[in-house]
């Protein structure tokens, strides 16, 4: 393959494929992101896609779009601004003009460049003058005619023939970053396994982008991305919602227990349910319920009848299981319910990002009723975060509310496969034959957990429900005994922080600036954080993980910095829960509420404000 | 699997130390002992038995048995139920539900637990009303009704348990009434013997908000000429001394018929099929209201079909068996991975 005339190596890039969501854009990102993992680059990903499944064609509000970010260096978010963009139409352009670097190239296809899409986008003529794109290295690619050309002899109706478009983009992206084919051709092979002339025609379009990236040297300077330095072990890349599925079928391992889950379709969530019931091979029993209310009551008669049981959804659903929530904190039943949050109330942004339900997860039902919540922080710690749920669920007897976002579920991330055997042994307190008459309140001293006696064993026969019960388990309408009841109800979520680790600060333990985020938001947050250490600034950050019960050291973490500023995507809910659980600290606040992730730059100007007041003050 | 053993249970063994606490006089309590006479006759170990129940009067009943049991929220027995048998197909699992908790806030777990066929045995106690809070009309009511909150009469249709239970592919479906306990314990007990899903709906007085709702058909002096106890393979005769029987007419509809009048001998009367998958002579025994028809009594439809949670055992075990990945080690570094030294 042909030499280039210049390379200039770089820490990292981001390239943007964009186009109509039928476009095929999710495969060019997916597998762009795969050839650049197995080079050995640090990445991160993330799919941007309309709500409807094929919305109008050439629209604005139909582009699809996925971004790669890949580096020499760590990458901790799919990146703000992109130094490619692919847009394979004029409302691909319309949609990312304002998010690609200055100077920036941007490959677009020609061939739907025409009058009508140019007027369908929202412009009048001349998309790159409207957008005062001069400047920059524009690829004004002929991807349609040339694909057309390219598999004239294939026989192929000229549908299937448009539909490598995508490829030939690619191909044209492999050559500026001066990539191999061989894992995309290999993908085609097994794809179209019983379609050989698929395989070849996508190779084959695959190859002339490449080609013609080449021959008309479509960027100078071309990129080098060099592999990153990582940690030693076996990668593979995974996106939130899998890890999260994964992270509970090895539960369930660690505890030799089965592996339920009772769910009902909803995006960004349904990709946990889809996997679970791909993996009957490792027994798992999937059951798509009726509705979100069966999903998780039908998980709830499954721990009762002893499995490891999960529900997933996303706000509106979580709205629905609220009630029998509710009777599982009451019945004292392990359960893990996993939201995966996206843009509300109600339907709000389906497909986009957010983190407000934290106040509906923490107090969303109704009585006294606390549960352990859990917010997971990048696309692979989802795995260790649902093993830590479902831990904690089966080892102390308590719902675990699991929070994901949309962000995390379908961001993907290069992931040091763990070992089994390096992974706990999870005990849950199981009832001892011996134990007769079974008392179904009885707890151990320690994490106050209850016992759990699992139908089919003699002897342990015993009642549970929704009503208030006293110790051994009669129901009571004593008042003493409902205060008594809350108190150890609350206690026994309260010890869980014993054993949760504590609040880890990226940066000095000291400073001028705290910056504080929880979940998902942690990736752009430390970016900011180390760029602004770089820059010479006292600021330090803390993610937190555990909601409830917060970690031990909040105070003392906190207690060494001159001003915190907690940054989330909604108005300031886990400020307001900072407010209530420590009011000796004021804190500040940065929040969007775009459906969108916080930008590097948002971050950074927010702490510079505050650093400046600080000065001033 | 275990040799088989006799267990010699009484009744009192499935009594749990709960203090009995429906009203004097509640229906109630007729149907839990039927229940605990019924369970004797099975041979299944007390451990075994998991009774699950939603909101209402009726769904007291597990605190009151000696075994495995779930008191849950309103309307989502069948849900959980489900969940019970899913995840432990060897238990003998039992939704204890009324008519609201079944048919109104809860109707959509039950169909979808009929249709799926999950071997679970719903005891649907209908009353009619609205007992624990006092007195509002049901999904079952009569038109008319006049409640609480219909002080004018309600002014619409109720459902039929087994017309619904049908449409939903009902396999099996029953009817008693709460006081004649030996109909019952013998409906219960084919219940439990039966593969799947299946629901029995108790004639059930509530002593205090609708009282005697089923006496038109239940006193005993009038119960033999207003009910018929349907036998699989024997005629559908009814009457003090069968005197009485059921004829298709004209090939669409039954009708009622005394023996002797009009030609019609034994011959004519038609002999009842539980067992038939074409559900459609049992759809008419089920809607069979008094004063035109006698309301039928027993088990009207029972018919054999896959059930859900063997299948889905059955699924997993076939997959099982030629599948590369075992354990969770074999799945993470499964498909696309790459060494980093």
């Amino acid at each position: 393959m042909g030499k280039k005339s210049e390379v200039i190596e770089r820490e990292e890039v981001v390239v943007r494929f964009s186009g109509d969501s039928g476009d095929g854009m999710q495969l060019s990102g997916t597998l762009f992101s795969d050839t650049a993992a197995l080079f050995g680059n640090d990445l991160s990903t993330f799919p941007d896609y309309p709500a409807e499944i094929r919305a109008p064609q050439g629209t604005v509000g139909g582009v699809s779009g996925f971004q790669v970010h890949l580096g020499h260096s760590e990458i901790n978010t799919p990146g703000d601004f992109s130094d490619v963009l692919v847009a394979m139409n004029p409302a691909a352009l319309k949609a990312n003009a304002k998010w690609i670097k200055p100077g920036g190239t941007i490959i677009y296809d020609e061939g739907n460049f025409t009058e009508k899409n140019i007027e369908k986008a929202g412009y009048e003529k001349d998309p790159v003058k409207e957008e005062k794109l001069d400047n920059y290295n524009i690829i004004a690619a002929p991807i349609s005619s040339m694909v057309k050309e390219a598999l004239k002899d294939f026989g192929l109706d000229p549908k299937s023939v448009l539909r490598t478009k995508n490829m030939f983009a690619l191909g044209m992206v492999y050559w500026l970053f001066d990539r191999k084919l061989k894992y995309t051709e290999d993908y085609f092979e097994k794809k179209f396994r019983n379609k050989p002339g698929m395989a070849e025609a996508n190779k084959v379009a695959l190859r002339a982008g490449y080609y013609y990236a080449e021959t008309i040297e479509a960027l100078t300077p071309t990129y080098k991305i060099l592999p990153a330095e990582i940690a030693k072990g076996t990668y593979r890349n995974i996106n939130g919602n899998t890890a999260a599925a994964w992270g509970f079928m090895a539960a369930a391992e660690k505890a030799g227990l089965e592996l339920f889950i009772g769910s009902y379709p909803i995006t960004p969530a349904t990709g946990i349910l889809e996997e679970l019931a791909a993996r009957k091979d490792l027994g798992v029993k999937s059951f798509q319920a009726e509705d979100e209310i069966a999903g998780i009551c039908t998980s709830l008669g499954a721990s009762f009848a002893g499995n490891l049981a999960v529900t997933s959804t996303s706000g509106p659903g979580l709205s629905l299981k609220s009630e029998a929530i509710g009777l599982a904190v009451m019945a004292e039943l392990p359960i893990v319910i996993v939201n995966v949050q996206r843009a509300g109330p109600s339907t709000g942004l389906p497909t986009k990002t957010e983190q407000a339900d934290l106040m509906q997860a923490l107090y969303g039902r109704n009585g006294e009723c606390p549960v352990v919540v859990i917010a997971s922080s990048t696309p692979s710690d989802c795995f260790h975060f649902a093993f830590e749920a479902a831990r904690i669920a089966l080892e102390h007897m308590t719902p675990v509310l699991l929070l994901s976002d949309s962000y995390l579920a379908n961001g993907t991330e290069p992931w040091r496969i763990p070992e089994m055997k390096d992974l706990p042994k999870i005990n849950p307190p199981f009832a001892d034959r011996t134990e007769i008459p079974f008392l179904p309140y009885k707890r151990d001293d320690d994490k106050l957990a209850r016992s759990w006696a699992v139908p089919g064993i003699p002897g342990l026969e015993h009642r549970i429900g929704g009503l208030e019960k006293t110790d051994k388990g009669t129901v009571s309408y004593v008042p003493e005994n409902h205060e008594h009841m809350v108190r150890l109800r609350a206690e026994k979520v309260e010890r869980v922080a014993n054993e949760i680790p504590g609040l880890e600060v990226y940066g000095a333990k000291s400073g001028d600036v705290l910056v504080v985020g929880w979940g998902g938001s942690y990736g752009y947050l430390l970016t900011a954080v180390r760029e602004l250490q770089d820059e010479g600034h006292k600021v330090s950050l803390v993610n937190f993980n555990f909601i409830n019960p917060l970690p031990k050291n909040v105070k003392n973490v906190f207690s060494k910095f001159k001003k915190i500023v907690v940054c989330e995507l909604n108005m300031g809910q886990f400020a307001d829960y900072l407010r209530i659980k420590h009011q000796e600290f004021s804190y500040e606040q940065l929040n969007k509420i775009q459906g969108v992730p916080f930008t590097i730059n948002d971050i950074k100007e927010k702490c510079i404000k505050i650093l400046e007041d600080n000065q001033n003050g | 699997m275990a040799e088989t053993q006799v267990y010699k249970y009484t009744p009192k063994d499935f009594k749990s130390d709960q203090e009995v606490r429906w009203c004097p006089g509640c229906g109630d309590h007729a149907v839990l002992s039927s229940v605990q006479k019924a369970l004797v006759e099975l041979g299944i170990p007390k451990e075994k038995f998991a009774f699950i129940s939603g909101i209402g009067c009726s769904s007291r009943f597990p605190y009151y048995m000696n075994t495995y049991g779930f008191h849950s929220i309103h309307g989502r027995a069948s849900a959980i139920s489900s969940g019970v048998k899913i995840a432990n197909p060897e238990l003998s699992v039992w939704q204890i539900t009324g008519d609201g908790d079944a048919l109104a806030i809860g109707g959509n777990h039950f169909i979808h637990a009929i249709r799926r066929n999950i071997d679970i045995n719903i005891i649907l106690f209908n009353n009619e009303i609205y007992g624990l809070t006092k007195g509002q009309y049901s999904p079952t009511s009569t038109k008319g009704l006049v409640t609480k909150t219909s002080p004018f009469g309600t002014v619409e249709e109720p459902f039929s348990v087994g017309e619904l239970v049908i449409g939903a592919k009902g396999k099996f479906f029953a009817r008693t009434i709460d006081t004649n306990v030996a109909l019952s314990t013998q409906i219960y007990i084919e219940a439990a013997k039966h593969k799947g899903t299946s629901v029995i709906e108790v004639l059930q007085n509530c002593v205090i908000f609708n009282d005697g709702i089923h006496d038109t058909i239940a006193e005993k002096e009038v119960r033999d000429d207003r009910t018929l106890i349907l036998k699989h393979g024997q005629p559908m005769t009814f009457g003090k001394n069968n005197e009485k029987g059921l004829i298709l007419e004209g090939c669409k509809r039954l009708k009622a018929v005394k023996l002797g009048e009009g030609g019609i001998t034994e011959k004519n009367i038609l002999v009842h099929d539980a067992l038939e998958p074409n559900p459609g002579i049992q759809y008419m025994l089920a809607n069979m209201k008094y004063p035109e028809y006698p309301v039928a009594l027993g088990v009207i439809r029972s018919v054999d079909g896959p059930t859900y949670d063997i299948a889905v055992q059955e699924q997993i075990e076939g997959i099982k068996k030629t599948a590369k990945i075992k354990c969770m080690d074999d799945l993470l570094k499964s498909g696309s991975v790459w060494e980093v030294e």
